[in-house]
């Protein structure tokens, strides 16, 4: 790790968004990962998204679990709310921050060990309850934390550093997500914030369960010649089908294109999400395809990357559990506590 | 873009604002490096022996450095590097074991140094190590030339003056004091192996045309003559209301030293704006800090005199005007002109080289303006025995400039005397660059960014300053501060330095870097590169660092321009593919300490 901090100045022609903020009032302590972790590449990317937003940094609820990934919610987002929980439960915590506050953005941080391995079952079930969040994997497939050993989303056939093959089939998160509901479902590379920014941007505003898997590499343990997830190898075998560009609300959508080359979203505070298909036969908003289509690729030894599924018209737990609309802590005692008449009516409606 | 060459010299050396700068690329962040180590003693040599004058310097310097540090960049105020040279010499120990020595036995050629000032004492020094018989001639009765008659003591005390022109003639130089030389021919018939002209530009401007110029010339003085005779002594006081004509640094001395004799009220009258003065921002700041009014805009009509004594000037009224391609011109505003009572005038209006002392007709060839044809790199004149530097050379600069010219020459005459070819043979620039990594994060250097403001160089109350023209003004950095101003020093020298061979692009670097200097893009032309970095490189003074094409096709773009050599990116890179090295410039110089 590096003892000195990252120094206070910043560029003269630096940028500032609506908020007169800029890019750096959204950054954290210095990372204690390991030099070249991608992971880092993921917060630079999430600091990226966050300050483009123009979303105060108190905004955001940070909520991770256990592993090198979930370390990494310290540093991003200095001012927001945050809980590093336990190991595989991020999700269930994310919930209930999100249910006692809905208007905070959530992001949960994890990796492959904490979604695909303890926290699996975690997973599954707030794919299913669409938890209004985005939820990012860091996904190395390597233990990194504990030297090295092989995750559940290594690839069959992928070595370790010492060159002894994996024998265990992966799970793919992407083709769970796509299984059990998720209604926007991204795979992104941390070396290409080109598309992860714009995807996070995304992520963030889409209301329900939003979903990106980063393939992350493992400078330390999985970033050799037999790993199908270091940064060669991503680089040489990624399938890039839809790019989702950003267009804020106040601004005019002016760019060409030829019809059937890209679609455009509306995303629920008035900006557009445009979809630029670089597949011509790819289509997010066809469940189904996109899993056969991911399945195949996967076979090929492909790494498919992309908007890959959205429904534009998603709703969230909230909608589906009819809550209020306030955050619980702006209610007021009578709201909260409505006396032991209530309780009695609502006894009386289940005799 | 071309991947960039750094082994090329002139490529880091250019990262290094100040020592780029500075006419005689002293290694700025080097000696402030040893000041924060408080190694004085070896921060003044490393000054010495590329500036000559360090104590004097850290004083009086243009400070060319300062405008060029990174720091006004970055955060607007430069390093302070002017008075933290002043640090080094003001705390150094005992340098004598590091002087050059100088051989008993010399190498039979004599060398004519003509007048003695920084030029002259600069060349001497070069030259006497080798061997050399160095005589110095000069009118003066002793050597230091325009540092001793035209620098007034509050800013530069004698025995700092002393000390360090004392030190070159101590090494051997033959002086030749009180010595007018009306003849450059028979100077050249005393049969020296080589001439070196540092006379510099002792003819002040007057304004000979001015109605009653002529009539009231007993109360008006030329700027620089009257310095210098309050410099030996030979004026003590001056009376009355002084308006001192001009803007430049001169004009600044004059006024300043008119109300430590006693003037009853002074006043300097500017024919220009208050921005487009020639004297330097703190030399102004000091004027009116010391109370003395600046007024702008005011060319002379005339004197008013009355039976041959001088009431005062009147000025017209100006004002400067932008013109279509934004020179500014002078237009009259219409307003009646302005009578401004004086006693006395000084006129610090400008300087020239003047050698009347030089026959036209002895091979020593000059151009339209009076000046010497020179080869710039050798600055040889057309006679082959003769060379010229300081103010003399080009017209009049600075201390320097001068030390600069001297190194140049004293090569220059070396080869002459040597008999060799004075461009073929010349020694080469080079570069040196050195890993600073210790170990995982520690470096060599003290890497991390120090965000604090400049700060301020104590002064001596000014009641007593002004009442004593030997006060010096500026009490210099006390040791604290000192150590403290040092910690501002970016570093600069300490180079980013790339290897696309290393680099697995895991953009750690461009994430980390706090200035966003680092882009990994297709390449282009620089125009379009320029363009489309992380942050746009609009300044086109500072170069594109270009890598060789990397594993994805791209190339690794850095912008000089902003780095603040904090080394985060060398620190997260996980291959090394960058590493910070410090980059040691090999100048050009003869007898020098380190050689």
């Amino acid at each position: 790790m590096s003892f000195i901090s990252k120094p206070v100045v910043h560029h003269p022609q630096l940028g500032h968004n609506d908020l007169g903020l800029t890019r750096r009032d959204y950054e954290g302590p210095i990372s204690t990962l390991c030099a070249g972790c991608g992971h880092d590449s993921v917060s630079a990317a999430i600091v990226q998204a966050c300050a483009e937003l123009s979303i105060p940094p108190h905004r955001f609820a940070k909520v991770s679990g256990i592993g090198c990934s979930s370390k990494t919610p310290s540093y991003f987002l200095g001012n927001s709310h945050g809980l590093n929980s336990v190991h595989g439960r991020m999700p269930s915590v994310t919930t209930g921050a999100n249910l006692a506050n809905r208007s905070l953005h959530c992001i949960g941080i994890s990796g492959d060990g904490d979604t695909a391995s303890i926290g699996l079952g975690q997973f599954a079930h707030i794919v299913r309850r669409r938890v209004n969040m985005l939820y990012i994997v860091d996904n190395n497939g390597t233990y990194g934390l504990t030297k090295g050993q092989f995750s559940a989303t290594n690839d069959k056939g992928s070595t370790n550093k010492k060159g002894l093959p994996n024998l265990h089939e992966p799970i793919d998160l992407v083709s769970m997500a796509l299984q059990i509901g998720a209604t926007f479902v991204a795979r992104s590379f941390s070396g290409d914030k080109r598309q992860l920014v714009p995807l996070i941007r995304a992520g963030l505003l889409h209301e329900g369960f939003a979903f990106i898997d980063v393939v992350s590499p493992c400078v330390a343990f999985n970033n050799h010649a037999g790993s199908t997830k270091s940064y060669e190898y991503v680089r040489g075998h990624r399938d890039d089908v839809v790019m989702a560009d950003f267009v804020p609300t106040h601004e005019e959508i002016t760019a060409d294109y030829a019809p059937g080359e890209r679609e455009d979203v509306l995303m629920p505070d008035g900006s557009t999400l445009r979809l630029r298909k670089l597949e011509e036969t790819y289509d997010p908003r066809d469940r189904t395809k996109a899993l056969n289509y991911v399945h195949d690729k996967t076979l090929q030894g492909e790494v498919v990357t992309g908007l890959l599924y959205i429904d534009p018209d998603a709703s969230d737990c909230h909608a589906m559990l009819n809550t209020v609309a306030e955050p619980l802590n702006s209610l007021g005692e009578a709201e909260l506590c409505p006396g032991s008449e209530a309780l009695d009516a609502i006894n009386a409606s289940f005799r | 873009m071309k991947p960039t060459n750094v082994f090329d010299p002139n490529y880091f050396h250019k990262v290094v604002d100040c020592q780029w700068a500075c006419p005689a690329h002293t290694p700025v962040p080097e000696y402030i490096r040893l000041i924060a180590q408080q190694r004085y003693t070896e921060a003044y040599m490393l000054n010495w022996d590329s500036n000559v004058f360090p104590g004097i310097l850290g004083r009086t310097c243009d400070r060319p450095c300062e405008p060029a540090c990174r720091r006004v960049r970055t955060e607007e105020k430069p390093v302070a590097i002017c008075r933290l040279k002043r640090v080094a010499a003001d705390h150094k120990g005992d340098i004598t074991p590091y002087l050059p020595r100088v051989p008993t036995r010399k190498n039979g050629k004599r060398v004519a140094l003509l007048g003695a000032g920084p030029a002259s004492l600069a060349v001497a020094r070069d030259l006497l190590p080798l061997g050399y018989e160095v005589h110095v001639f000069d009118k003066d009765p002793g050597a230091g030339g325009m540092m001793r008659t035209q620098i007034p003591a509050f800013r530069l005390p004698i025995e700092v003056l002393e000390e360090e022109v004392d030190l070159i003639m101590d090494m051997g130089v033959q002086g030749h004091f009180n010595y007018t030389i009306d003849s450059m021919r028979d100077m050249l018939d005393q049969g020296f192996d080589a001439y070196f002209i540092g006379t510099g530009a002792p003819r002040g401007r007057d304004l000979p045309n001015l109605p009653g110029r002529v009539e009231s010339g007993a109360h008006i003085s030329i700027g620089i003559d009257w310095l210098s005779s309050v410099a030996f002594g030979h004026t003590t006081s001056i009376s009355g209301k002084v308006i001192v004509m001009g803007g430049g640094n001169t004009a600044m001395d004059c006024c300043r030293t008119s109300m430590r004799l006693g003037a009853e009220e002074v006043t300097v009258v500017v024919r220009s704006g208050f921005d487009v003065m020639k004297a330097s921002e703190w030399e102004k700041e000091d004027t009116i800090g010391e109370g003395i009014p600046i007024v702008n805009n005011r060319p002379p009509i005339k004197f008013v005199h009355e039976n041959g004594k001088l009431k005062g000037v009147l000025f017209q009224c100006i004002e400067q005007v932008a013109d279509e391609n934004g020179r500014l011109e002078s237009v009259p505003t219409g307003e009646p002109d302005v009578f401004m009572e004086a006693d006395h005038v000084l006129m610090a209006i400008g300087q020239e080289n003047h050698c009347p002392w030089i026959e036209r007709d002895i091979g020593i060839e000059f151009d339209q303006w009076d000046c010497p044809i020179l080869n710039e790199e050798t600055l040889q004149s057309t006679n082959p025995k003769v060379f010229f530097g300081g103010d003399s050379a080009f017209g009049p600069e600075n201390i320097i400039w001068a030390s600069a010219h001297a190194h140049r020459a004293a090569i220059s005459m070396h080869l002459f005397c040597q008999g060799e070819d004075l461009l073929s043979a010349r020694p080469p620039e080079g570069v040196n660059l050195i890993s600073q990594k210790m170990g995982m994060h520690e470096w060599a250097y003290d890497s991390a960014h120090d965000p604090a403001q400049r700060f301020i160089v104590p002064k001596a109350d000014q009641k007593v300053a002004l009442s004593n023209i030997k006060v010096e003004v500026e009490l210099g950095f006390d040791e604290e501060l000192g150590l403290k101003e040092a910690q501002r020093c970016l570093n600069c020298d300490v180079q980013t330095v790339f290897t696309e061979n290393l680099c697995i692009e895991c953009d750690a670097c461009v994430d980390i870097c706090p200035m966003d200097c680092i882009t990994f893009t297709d390449n282009g032309e620089e125009s379009d590169l320029r363009g489309r970095l992380t942050a746009p490189a609009s300044n086109l003074e500072q170069d594109l660092y270009v890598s060789d094409e990397l594993k994805t096709g791209r190339v690794m773009v850095k912008d000089e321009d902003v780095c603040v050599h904090c080394g985060l990116c060398a620190e997260r890179c996980p291959t090394n593919a960058w590493d910070m090295q410090k980059s040691i410039f090999h100048i050009p110089q003869l007898g020098s300490s380190s050689t």
